[in-house]
C-alpha cells in the first residue's frame, strides 16, 4: 500500500488506517466518472471529503460500503481495503460490509415507521434483538436524541424535525455497532442549530467510530475534521466529460493553512477566505 | 402567485386572462362535478330499477331469500345462501392463493430480475389480463381440470381420509368443483393485483431502501422493512380489487364450478357462484324465477359495495397505523 509522493499523506504520526484506496476508478457506464484515488483514512478520527458538486465525493464514499453495487451501470475499478480485506473480492458480502460500514445520507430518510422500530430495523435483521430495548435506547442516548424522543418511541419518525430525524437516522446507523460510519453531507438539509448538533455529535462519536464526511461547507469541514480530502474535476484529454480527481489529501489544519496545491489554496481561498 | 400577479402593473391584458382562466377553471369544474354526480345518478338508477325488477322474488320469499340454503325453483323456493357462500369461498381462496403469487411476481419484476427482464415482465403480466374469461372457463374445463384430476383424486384419497381434514379435502371428486373455480380466478386475479402492488411498491423512495440496504440488510430485509411498510395502503387497495374482480367473475366460473347449489367445507365438491347461476340460467328463467336471479344480482351488487367500504376503512385505518408503527 504505497502512496505516491504526491499526495500528502498526514506527516507526523499518522494513526493506523481504517480505509485504504489504491488507484480507485468508478465508471458509470463507459464515463469514468472518478479517477484514480489513492488515499489512506486513518481510524478514529473524521475526515472530510471537499470540492465542487460533482467532482465525485458521493461516489467516492459509496465505493466504501459497496453502495455504487446497487446503481446499475456503476463499476469499480482498483482496490479498497478494510484492514487487511480487499472489499471487492469475489468472496466478500456486501451486506457484511454494509453492517460494518454504516450510512448517514445526504436527505433524512427515517422508515415510515415508529422511532423505536427505525432503531430496531437494523438491530433485528442482525439477530441482535437481546436487550432490545437497552440496545434502542443506548443507539439514541449516543445519537443524542433519547431525551428529544424518549416518551414517544411509538411515534411516527415522520413526526420529527428534520434535525431530529437526521439524528435517528444516525442511531439507526450506529445501533448495529459499525466500525466506520459514512456522511453524505448529513447537514445539507439541516438549518444552522440543528447542524450545528449534528457535529458536535461526531464529536462525541469520535471516540468510537472512524467518521467519514462528504461536505461541501468549508466551515464545517475546517470546524470538524481531523484530515481532508480535497477533490476537484478535470477535463482529461480525449473526452469532454470532467472527471474528479483527488487533488490533496491532508490534517484538516495543514490543508487549509499550507495547502500544497494552488487548485486547493484556490477553492479554499475562493469559498473560504 | 397571488403576490406575483399583484406586483405586475394591473392593465386589460392581465384582466382579461384571469377572467378567461376564471371562466375555464368553473367549466371545468363543473364538467367534474356533473361526472361525478352521473356516476352516483347511475348507481342509484341500478339499483332502484334491479331492485323493482327482483321485488316479486324478495316479498316472495321475504329474509329468507338470504338465509334460505333451498333453491329449486320447480318447487318455488329462493334461497340463495348457496350462491353467496359459492361466490365468497371461491373468491377468497382465489384470493388467499393470488395474493402471494402476485406480490411474488411484483417484488421479482421490480427487485430481483435483471433490469432488461422488466419490461418483459411487466409486459407477459399484462398479457395474462388481455384472455377474455371465457377462455380461461374453457381451458379450465378441458385441459386444468381434466390434468388436476388424477392429482386431486390423490389428495382425496390420502389427506382426505384423515380426521378433520376430510371436512375439507374428503372425495367425492369432481372435475368441476369449487377448487378448479378457485384456482382458475386465481389466475385470473393474479395480473390486477400484480400491476397494482408492482406500481406501489414503484413508490417507495429509493432513499428508504437504500437506508435499509446501507444498514447490511438483505434485498428480502430491504423488502419487508422499507417496501412492504410503504405499501400496506396499496397492498390492501390491491387485495379488494382483486376481491372485487373475483365475486362478479362470470362466465369462467359458470363453466368450472360445477353447478350445484350446495354448501359444503369439501372444495373439491361442486358447488354454485351468484355470477355463475345468473349466467347459467337466466335465459330460461321467467316470473318468479327470473325476479329471483336479478334478485341475486342485486345482492351480489350490495356485497361488493360492503366488500369495498370494508376495504376503504381498512386502507385508511392500516394507512394510520402504517405512519405510527
Ligand atoms: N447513478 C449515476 N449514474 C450516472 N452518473 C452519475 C450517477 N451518480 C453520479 N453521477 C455522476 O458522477 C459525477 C459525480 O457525482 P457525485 O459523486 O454525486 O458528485 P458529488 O457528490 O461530489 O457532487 C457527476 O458528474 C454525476 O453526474
Ligand atoms: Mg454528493
Amino acid at each position: 500500500m504505497t502512496v505516491p509522493a504526491a499526495l500528502h499523506v498526514p506527516p507526523t504520526e499518522a494513526p493506523p488506517t481504517a480505509l485504504a484506496t489504491e488507484g480507485l476508478g468508478v465508471y458509470y457506464g463507459d464515463w469514468l466518472a472518478v479517477d484514480d484515488i489513492t488515499l489512506q483514512v486513518p481510524r478514529h478520527h473524521i475526515t472530510a471529503f471537499i470540492g465542487p458538486s460533482g467532482c465525485g465525493k458521493s461516489t467516492l464514499l459509496r465505493c466504501f460500503n459497496r453502495m455504487n453495487d446497487l446503481i446499475a451501470g456503476a463499476r469499480v475499478v482498483g482496490r479498497v481495503t478494510y484492514g487487511d480485506v480487499d472489499l471487492y473480492d469475489d468472496r466478500i458480502d456486501p451486506v457484511q460490509v454494509r453492517r460494518r460500514i454504516g450510512m448517514v445520507f445526504q436527505r433524512p430518510n427515517p422508515f415510515p415507521k415508529s422511532v423505536y422500530d427505525n432503531v430496531a430495523y437494523g438491530l433485528r435483521v442482525h439477530a441482535m434483538t437481546e436487550d432490545l430495548d437497552d440496545r434502542v435506547e443506548d443507539a439514541l442516548r449516543r445519537a443524542a436524541l433519547w431525551d428529544d424522543v424518549k416518551g414517544a418511541l411509538k411515534k411516527s419518525a415522520l413526526a420529527l424535525s428534520g434535525g431530529q430525524q437526521q439524528r435517528l437516522c444516525i442511531a439507526r446507523t450506529i445501533a448495529v455497532e459499525p466500525d466506520i460510519v459514512l456522511m453524505d453531507e448529513p447537514c445539507s438539509a439541516l438549518d444552522p442549530i440543528a447542524t450545528g448538533r449534528i457535529e458536535d455529535l461526531m464529536q462525541e462519536l469520535r471516540r468510537d467510530y472512524t467518521i467519514l464526511i462528504v461536505t461541501h461547507n468549508m466551515q464545517q469541514a475546517a470546524r470538524a475534521s481531523d484530515y481532508a480530502a480535497f477533490l476537484t474535476t478535470e477535463v482529461d484529454g480525449d473526452g469532454d466529460r470532467r472527471r474528479g480527481k483527488l487533488v490533496e489529501f491532508a490534517a484538516t489544519n495543514e490543508l487549509f493553512t499550507h495547502p500544497q496545491d494552488p487548485r486547493t489554496e484556490n477553492y479554499i481561498t475562493g469559498r473560504f477566505g | 402567485m397571488t403576490a406575483k400577479l399583484a406586483e405586475r402593473p394591473a392593465g386589460a391584458d392581465l384582466v382579461r386572462s384571469g377572467i378567461r382562466a376564471q371562466a375555464a377553471n368553473s367549466s371545468f369544474a363543473f364538467v367534474v362535478r356533473a361526472a361525478a354526480v352521473s356516476v352516483f345518478v347511475i348507481l342509484v338508477l341500478i339499483v332502484v330499477t334491479m331492485t323493482r325488477e327482483a321485488w316479486p322474488a324478495f316479498w316472495h320469499s321475504g329474509l329468507g331469500f338470504v338465509t334460505g340454503t333451498d333453491w329449486s325453483p320447480s318447487a318455488d323456493l329462493y334461497g340463495a345462501l348457496p350462491f353467496v357462500y359459492g361466490t365468497m369461498v371461491s373468491s377468497l381462496m382465489a384470493l388467499v392463493l393470488a395474493l402471494p403469487v402476485s406480490i411474488g411476481i411484483a417484488l421479482f419484476i421490480n427487485e430481483y430480475a435483471p433490469r432488461r427482464l422488466r419490461a418483459p415482465g411487466v409486459y407477459l403480466v399484462d398479457l395474462l389480463a388481455a384472455i377474455p374469461s371465457v377462455v380461461y372457463g374453457l381451458w379450465g374445463v378441458l385441459v386444468l381440470g381434466p390434468f388436476l384430476l388424477p392429482y386431486v383424486q390423490k389428495v382425496a384419497d390420502t389427506i382426505g381420509t384423515w380426521p378433520v381434514f376430510s371436512a375439507v379435502f374428503g372425495g367425492p371428486v369432481g372435475l368441476k368443483s369449487m377448487f378448479l373455480a378457485a384456482l382458475i380466478l386465481t389466475i385470473m386475479i393474479v395480473p390486477i393485483i400484480t400491476s397494482i402492488t408492482r406500481e406501489v411498491f414503484d413508490t417507495v423512495p429509493a432513499d428508504q431502501k437504500a437506508a435499509a440496504v446501507a444498514l447490511g440488510a438483505t434485498r428480502w430485509e430491504m423488502v419487508r422493512g422499507a417496501v412492504f411498510p410503504h405499501s400496506r395502503n396499496g397492498m390492501v387497495a390491491a387485495v379488494l380489487l382483486g376481491l372485487g374482480r373475483a365475486m362478479g367473475e362470470t362466465i369462467a366460473v359458470a363453466l368450472v364450478i360445477g353447478s350445484t347449489a350446495q354448501i359444503t367445507t369439501r372444495i373439491f365438491a361442486p358447488a354454485d357462484s351468484m355470477a355463475a347461476v345468473i349466467a347459467n340460467t337466466f335465459g330460461e328463467s321467467s316470473g318468479v324465477n327470473r325476479a329471483a336471479l336479478i334478485g341475486l344480482g342485486v345482492v351480489l351488487f350490495a356485497m361488493t359495495i360492503v366488500v369495498n367500504m370494508a376495504g376503504q376503512f381498512v386502507a385508511r385505518r392500516s394507512g394510520r397505523k402504517g405512519a405510527g408503527t
